[in-house]
């Protein structure tokens, strides 16, 4: 997809005035957050999982490039095909060609975050190929021409109601008075719809929470059952997967699978997990005739050596969006690419770049909720202080902020003359804002005023009081 | 150059390392060979008898139904009982698997039952199970000549019979069970682990049963007993 992500304080600005983004957010605090909790809490061992998840991918990624060989190997022998694709344009091309040559007119996709990296939709659309999305909320999403706004949960971001006018629109061929105002009416017409393309569809395009490389095995992780109808009816099943979903082997994936599910939805585990190795054999009486996987770098390898490399290790759980507050207040669409919150904050920028993405890791109050419920134990606020880090030395921070970090920087480095001019901003405020306790309005102090109050200083700094207050001068 | 040895070059170049380093090399066949397994939760290690009652209460968690049978010539009587419970056709299509070929399906005179994969217009499925885990209630099944994929999938019901001295505690027994018959690195066309019907909270994050998959997910646990030889972790798969 085109990333609007250089225009994040519009995108975040226009969020904020949205009442029903407001509405439809609101839901996560009491869902996934309460939910994780619990999960975590039931399993004495979550902790213990988590370090030796992140020492799980931290030895992968550090012996990448032998276990990517040993994984396509093994693809190989099984009777599948990889594709390495170095670029988008590369894995577009690849999936394309693969349909050509099975003559496909619809493909059914199961939810995968790299396919919309790829922006394989519309590339295929455009190439005379119908994808139909079969996850419930990709499907929804997919009606109304908008990408997701959360990388579990792609329709978070609207109600019951909303989803009901889409519905209404999309589907004329039933009755116009049907009741369609609760959640199972709209997932009932949904699964009667999209039960035919299941079975109409030429090829199956779904995603890979993992690869295995000791089996050559690619897996998914659905609740919904729409990745399993996606790959094992249509002749054909592509995967699509990045570099960094490779792990050694299946007891490093029952591993993974523990704190996966618990981090994401506080499941203690998900409804399917499909591992799936290559084509139907000769006695399967169902399956794919063709497995193809389609092997994604597009900036991971150039991640992987330098002080990003810890952000690989995400295993796409949605985790640190749903704890962050930032995401609570803008919702995903205003990150404007494919993944929002913090991970989106980090990986944005190393995959896009920080010229388009450098807004992103300052939209952060570097409150550390995210990394305290990483599963991957990924530093996500560090990782986002590199980024403004970069930002600062390629000179992209806009030039108020860089006038005052200097002058800042300047006083901080004198502390007599720091202690002065403060002590006279708080006695100076502290007289005009005497009578009614606030400013309205304060120079140099706009982003704060417009919205709210500026609570007046009562006349003294905290150091001054300190001092005094040692030196016995106060009760 | 490939697109292969590109990548590769690039890994290769971003991890500071030549093609053919024997070290690294070593270290990852050692991962591969001994495959050590992780924490494994106390939860999950357990005797055979707790292991079917923690089975069935993380099954009926996770919304799926149980019955227990003492033995497998009940669970024609079984399948058909949940049937008529739920007001569904006593129509099957079964796995053409040879254990549920050998049931007295004769026994219920109202039952049709088909064999083969499943179909679009099949409403209910009967397959067998590789294995069942404890830790969270999920059951492993193999495709294979005997489960075509299709049965767990595509039908509103999906039943599934499992004998007690398949159920495992932990996901890295069932994996050892798979090795032990397939082979090391070696495994059929798919795997599933079910956990429960299908469903989703993509609307509102509120719960629906039965999204694209199964609606209901009933299993008919016979009860051979928890015997000796579960007691290694052999039970014998189907």
């Amino acid at each position: 997809m085109r990333s609007i992500a250089h225009s994040f304080k519009d995108n975040a600005k226009a969020a904020l005035a949205d009442p029903q983004l407001r509405r439809a957010l609101d839901n996560i605090k009491t869902g996934f957050i309460t939910k994780r909790a619990a999960a975590a809490a039931r399993l004495p061992e979550f902790e213990a999982l988590r370090d030796a998840a992140r020492d799980i991918k931290n030895h992968t990624l550090d012996h990448l490039d032998l276990y990517l060989e040993r994984y396509a190997e093994n693809v190989q022998a099984g009777g599948g095909h990889v594709h390495w694709c170095a670029t988008a344009e590369d894995a577009r091309a690849a999936v394309l060609e693969i349909c050509r040559r099975a003559g496909a007119k619809t493909v059914t996709k199961g939810k995968s975050m790299i396919s919309e990296e790829i922006a394989l939709n519309d590339y295929l659309e455009a190439n005379g190929i119908t994808p139909v999305e079969t996850d419930l909320g990709e499907y929804i999403i997919q009606l109304r021409h908008e990408p997701p706004s959360h990388i579990i949960a792609p329709a978070v971001h609207l109600t019951k109601d909303a989803i009901e006018a889409d519905f209404r629109k999309a589907h004329p061929q039933f009755p116009k008075d049907r009741p369609l105002s609760e959640p199972r009416h709209l997932v009932d017409e949904a699964r009667q719809v999209l039960r035919s393309r299941f079975l109409a569809a030429d090829v199956g395009i779904t995603g890979a929470n993992f690869l295995i490389a000791e089996t050559g095995s690619s897996v998914i992780v659905t609740n919904e059952g729409n990745g399993d109808l996606t790959q094992v009816i249509p002749k054909v099943h592509i995967v699509v997967a990045s570099l960094e979903k490779v792990i050694p082997n299946l007891y490093d994936l029952s591993t993974i699978l523990r704190v996966l599910a618990r981090s994401a939805t506080g499941q203690e585990f998900t409804t399917y997990t499909t591992v799936s190795s290559g084509p139907k054999r000769p006695e399967d009486p169902d399956g794919p005739e063709e497995y193809h996987v389609i092997l994604l770098d597009n900036g991971r390898s150039r991640m992987l050596g330098g002080e990003f490399r810890e952000v690989l290790r995400c295993i796409r759980c949605g985790a640190c969006m749903n704890h962050c507050p930032v995401y609570h207040a803008i919702g995903g669409h205003a990150y404007g690419w494919v993944y929002p919150g913090p991970i989106g904050a980090v990986l944005t920028p190393g995959l896009l770049g920080v010229e388009e993405a450098g807004a992103l890791p300052n939209a952060s109050t570097f409150c550390g909720r995210c990394e305290s419920v990483c599963p991957m134990r990924i530093p996500l606020p560090k990782l986002m202080r590199h980024w403004r880090e970069r930002e600062f030395e390629r000179h992209l921070t806009p030039a108020p902020v860089r006038y005052g970090l200097a002058a800042w920087a300047f006083l901080a480095r004198r502390p007599a003359l720091y202690h002065w001019l403060l002590g006279l901003e708080m006695r100076v405020l502290g007289a005009l804002g005497r009578r009614k306790g606030r400013f309205a309005w304060l120079p140099f102090a706009g982003g704060w005023t417009r919205h709210r109050d500026f609570p007046a200083p009562q006349g003294r700094t905290f150091q001054s009081l300190w001092a005094e207050r040692k030196t016995g001068g106060a009760p | 150059m490939s697109g292969r040895d590109a990548i590769l070059g690039a890994v290769r170049r971003s991890l500071k390392r030549a093609a053919g380093d024997a070290a690294a090399l070593a270290a990852v066949e050692a991962r591969l060979d001994t495959r050590e397994r992780g924490p494994v939760p106390a939860r999950a290690q357990i005797d055979a008898k707790a292991r079917v009652d923690l089975f069935q209460a993380m099954a009926e968690e996770h919304s799926a139904t149980l019955t227990r049978v003492a033995v497998a010539q009940d669970v024609p009587g079984a399948v058909a009982t949940y049937l008529k419970k739920h007001n569904l056709p006593q129509r099957l299509r079964a796995a053409p698997d040879p254990e549920i070929d050998a049931l007295p399906w004769d026994t219920q005179s109202l039952l049709t039952v088909e064999r083969g994969r499943a179909e679009a217009s099949d409403e209910t499925s009967l397959t067998g199970a590789f294995a069942g885990i404890a830790e969270t209630g999920t059951l492993m099944l193999l495709s294979g000549e005997a489960a075509p994929t299709t049965l767990n999938f595509l039908p509103d019901t999906h039943i599934v019979m499992i004998k007690a001295s398949q159920v495992v505690g932990p996901y890295e027994d069932a994996w050892d069970l798979v090795r032990a018959k397939h082979g090391p690195g070696e495994l059929p066309r798919t795997v599933n682990f079910i956990t429960g019907p299908s469903r989703t909270a993509d609307i509102e994050q509120t719960i629906q049963l039965g999204a694209h998959g199964p609606r209901r997910l009933h299993i008919v646990l016979v009860e051979d007993g928890p015997g000796e030889e579960s007691e290694d972790g052999t039970g014998d798969g189907a």
